[in-house]
């Protein structure tokens, strides 16, 4: 492959488009409400319409409404229509000669839709992602060849770094920094991890980017290969997605048959080559020693840091892991550059976010806003608030590691800083929305129930310190804990906040404490009162 | 090898650049309380009772797995760590059914000797009793899981000393479990050599030697150190 | 000063800790000089009675009289000691916890191993009921000290009852503490 050869694929690709395309959401939320029927359907509608010449019917990824799914979109008239059934089909088509329908249509200028800013899902929705072609087309794998024929490794992390790019696993790390430190390394060997372990409850962003558009993760995967040295990377996705396994499959496949991983990317010198490693279903496998504990064959359970994986990671070399989000944001900086990417967001949290909303909201889906914007504009705007006249009471952020944002705070704008102040992270993306119907003592208890059953067993605290806690969370529901117990589990919260050996643990409590700061009285109206006993005897008058 | 200088509790204490602060200390005189640690085989971190404090590091840190740095300030048994080793302590003890009073252990045991050094003279937490077993099927050695801490000392010397690779961890958080094999009786096992190296490794009355009985069950604690000093600085030294 | 109104109480256990503290021998002579055994299974009362100082409690709470008799301990008395290893984990009396039911051990106990009449025991209000999960004392109530061992030797026992009945915050560690 060569810049020409690419330019001709998108120029034939372009060549190619009909009058009409009929793009129907192929992603595993619309999947899962029969959007495979829809699109055979519309195949069919098509052809016994005679339209076949005039319109494609194209499958493609989230187009972020998830809860109005199946989702079929119209271009060019720009038409999304939802909840579409296969027998609506030939109605759908009929629209195309201009014969009126009352199927559903979305409101594409709804702030849902209006508030968002793609880049992370600039494609998604829009290229096919079985077919490489449809996203050269949309200049796929041309900040590739640019980097590979452009500039220096040295020079791309810098752009990385200039780009204010944090990593989007949850934490926030620089991107450039880690980048910087594993390019820094000297090895014969290094390696280049996604992590595709997205586990947390409610949160489904990486499989939509997965699913939707698995090229652009595997461009970023190359560009930052190039980057650090390393020639070597594997893509570490949970089991739970089938359909974002299969679309990698085939993308990897395809990018191998066109040069573009493999001996020789872009004809240079530069090698790289992607496994795919599936895991078996442990979210503790989503830190990243245990996730390349897996990797290696071995039980996946993490480790203590240092050594970080940038100085010794898969079998001791120095290794690069970086989530899905992270890696979907590469090819944009380095075809627009880093001030492009730098100018967006806030003054720490650069770019945008993508988070999936669910829960009590009226609009479940993907969306992909600017850093910085404040929650209310995401969930009463986008969202469009609780559904049937509920009020919003809470939203959680960062799953079982986050914390429960109280409605007071939303106008607290998204970014890591402000999201960590109150006691909540960023996290990966997930966002669960509450109303007034949720008991939150009962949402820290699920989320330690979810900590419970995933924590590895391998350190005291958080393998026996989450039985612990949720325990007496469930003695809190079942009215049978004292002001005693509230204590207990307070100073729990804080012991394996502090004593656990990876961020599973340190991170479990999170839930608890947030209720506990916002909402301690749903905790104390769940008290019973201690047992009577005679007052107790000042100390210094001994003990009688 | 380049020397590092720090202070330990507020002792100047000089140790090798590869030095973990638990082998600074303990050349210094300075004792801090662990579990999962055993001489001669890696460390892993997991028991959390060696954790110190290091002025100007937020995070505490693992002594076991640790390297000394020039100029470190550590600190090993504030209040605060000492709380926390005897939540540990008291979580372990509710985890499982570990009855001091019937236990081959009893009297020879660390978990009990840390109960005591420690001051844990009650568990806090509800006891969980899980429902465990005893493994009788070999014919030398007994597994009881009912006073096992996961510790994994015996697979780490399966693996690293005996080289067998026998024993290992099923399963994950509260359900983790010491299996032989893949999961098949003890006495079944194709690989076990029969060393008995586990049973010494074991910290409490989880491994041991069938036949004996209440507080019986006393072990070499020096053993598998003497044979791993044997084997990799060719000093025998008993 | 008026003297200590002690009690000890045997709850779910041997009496092997009530053994233990005979053995405090002529000891015995000199605590009885400083304080009055108000209830004891060594001496004749039927009911916990009120303003109770000390009280060493034997024993896991383990059936439904247990149950309420450490309750009304607690309300009358100023100073708890769960007094040996059942009163302080349930040591071998909560052994029976891990089946979670009462009726695998009555009927292991009552039927299976039987040698006449084989027969679970039902007396209501005479032969008490067991609880499903036995539980240490603190369990329940707050206790405030714990004097762990099974049992815990005379000497152990003394050290403690003597700092008490001194009226100093007791002390104990080291080897006093040892469960087992």
């Amino acid at each position: 492959m060569v810049l020409e050869e690419l330019v001709q694929i998108k120029e034939q690709e372009l060549a190619s488009r009909k009058k009409f395309t009929l793009r129907c959401c192929l992603a595993a939320g619309c999947v899962s409400s029969n959007a495979q029927a829809v699109k055979d359907a519309l195949d069919r509608a098509v052809k016994e319409a005679g339209l076949e010449k005039e319109v494609e019917v194209r499958g493609v990824g989230c187009m972020r409404l998830c809860c109005e799914g199946p989702l079929v979109a119209v271009d060019p008239a720009e038409v999304l229509f939802e909840k579409v059934a296969p027998a609506d089909c030939d109605a759908l088509v009929a629209t195309l000669k201009g014969v009126p329908s009352q199927l559903k249509r979305g409101d594409l200028t709804a702030p849902f839709f209006k508030h968002q800013l793609s880049i992370v899902l600039e494609n998604c929705g829009l290229v096919d992602p079985d077919r490489i072609e449809s996203y050269i087309a949309a200049d796929g794998y041309l900040a590739l060849r640019n980097v590979l024929r452009e500039m220096t490794p040295q020079e791309v992390v810098q752009l990385v770094t200039r780009s204010g790019l944090r990593g989007r696993g949850g934490a926030g790390y620089p991107t450039g920094l880690k980048w910087a430190t594993v390019a820094k390394t000297t090895s014969s060997r290094k390696f280049v991890i996604c992590n595709a372990d997205e586990g947390d409850p409610g949160a489904f962003m990486d499989r939509s980017v997965l699913e939707s558009d698995p090229h652009r993760v595997i461009e970023g995967m190359i560009i930052a290969a190039y980057a650090v040295g390393a020639d070597q990377g594997f893509i570490y996705v949970r089991a739970e997605y089938p359909l974002a396994i299969q679309r990698l499959q085939t993308a990897i496949r395809q990018a191998k048959q066109y040069g573009l991983l493999g001996s020789g990317v872009f004809e240079s010198p530069f090698n790289f080559n992607i496994e795919i490693r599936i895991g078996a279903g442990a979210f503790v496998c989503g830190e990243e020693t245990a996730l390349m504990a897996s990797i290696e064959g071995r039980r996946g359970q993490p480790r203590p840091r240092p050594p970080f994986p940038a100085e010794s990671g898969l079998w001791g070399h120095p290794t690069l892991i970086n989530n899905v989000e992270t890696f979907a944001n590469i090819p944009p900086i380095a075809l627009k550059g880093a001030e492009w990417f730098a100018g967006i967001g806030t003054e720490r949290s650069k770019g945008t976010k993508v988070f999936a909303l669910a829960g009590k909201i009226t609009n479940t889906g993907l969306i992909e806003v600017p850093m910085g914007t404040p929650l209310r504009t995401i969930v009463e705007e986008m969202g469009g608030g609780a559904p049937e006249g509920g009020q919003i009471k809470a939203v959680q952020t960062g799953g079982p590691s986050g914390g429960c944002i109280p409605a007071s705070q939303l106008d607290t704008p998204v970014d890591y800083e402000s999201l960590a102040k109150l006691g909540s992270i960023m996290g990966s993306g997930g966002m669960i929305v509450m109303d007034q119907t949720t008991n939150m003592v009962d949402v820290a208890r699920f989320f330690m129930e979810f900590c419970m059953d995933e924590s590895c067993g391998k350190c005291v605290p958080c393998r026996a310190g989450t039985v612990q806690m949720h325990h007496l969370l469930r003695k809190v529901m079942d009215r049978k804990a004292t002001s005693r117990d509230l204590a207990k589990l307070e100073e729990l919260c804080d012991m394996v906040k502090n004593t656990s050996l990876c961020g599973l643990g340190q991170t479990a409590p999170n839930p608890v404490l947030s209720t506990l700061r916002y909402f301690r009285n749903e905790y104390l109206e769940l008290l019973q009162p201690a047992p009577k006993q005679p007052a107790a005897v000042a100390p210094a008058t001994g003990i009688f | 090898m380049a020397a590092k200088t720090l202070t330990i509790d507020g002792q100047m204490v000089g140790a090798a650049e590869d030095q973990t602060i638990l082998e600074a200390a303990r050349d210094a005189g300075i004792h801090i309380p662990t579990l999962c640690h055993l001489e001669g085989v890696q460390d892993v971190g997991a028991c959390r009772l060696c954790l110190v404090e290091v002025t100007g590091i937020n995070k505490l840190l693992p002594a076991c797995v640790t390297k000394v740095t020039e100029g470190w300030e550590v600190r090993t048994s504030s209040e605060r760590l000492q709380r926390y080793r005897r939540m540990v302590l008291e979580l372990l003890f509710a985890e499982r059914n570990h009855v001091c009073a019937v236990c081959v252990a009893n009297g020879h045991c660390e978990l009990q000797n840390l109960a005591v050094s420690l001051g844990m003279d009650h568990v806090r937490f509800d006891y969980q009793h899980p429902r465990l077993d005893v493994d009788l099927s070999h014919r030398l050695f007994g597994m009881d899981h009912n006073r096992c801490v996961l510790c994994t000392r015996c697979v780490r010397t399966c693996w690293y000393i005996e080289g067998a690779g026998t024993l290992n961890v099923a399963g994950r958080g509260e359900k983790s479990k010491i299996i032989t094999d893949l999961n098949a009786p003890w006495g079944d096992s194709t690989t076990c050599t029969s060393c008995g190296k586990c049973v010494m490794a074991c910290p409490t009355g989880a491994l041991f030697y069938r036949g004996v009985t209440v507080a019986e069950m006393e072990r070499d604690r020096g053993h598998l150190e003497y044979i791993v000093t044997a084997r990799e600085k060719k000093q025998w030294i008993v | 000063m008026d003297r200590l109104r002690l009690a000890t109480v045997w709850l779910g256990g041997c009496s092997g800790c009530h053994m233990s503290f005979l053995d405090l021998d002529e000891w015995l002579l000199e605590l009885a000089a400083r304080v009055e055994l108000v209830y004891s299974p060594i001496v004749d009362h039927k009911v916990y009675p009120d303003n109770v100082d000390l009280c060493l409690i034997e024993g896991a709470v383990a059936n439904h009289d247990n149950l309420e008799l450490v309750h009304r301990i607690r309300e009358r008395t100023r100073v708890l000691v769960s007094f040996g290893d059942c009163a302080v984990s349930g040591n071998v009396t909560a052994m029976r916890n891990p089946l979670r039911k009462t009726e695998p051990v009555l009927k292991r106990a009552y039927l299976e191993l039987a040698d006449v009449s084989p027969r679970i025991p039902a007396e209501p209000g005479i032969v008490p009921t067991l609880l499903d999960r036995v539980a240490a004392v603190h369990e329940i109530v707050p206790v405030e000290y714990y004097l762990p061992g099974c049992p815990p030797p005379a000497e152990r026992i003394r050290t403690l009852l003597s700092q008490l009945v001194e009226g100093r915050e007791p002390r104990l560690n080291g080897g006093l503490i040892k469960p087992g």
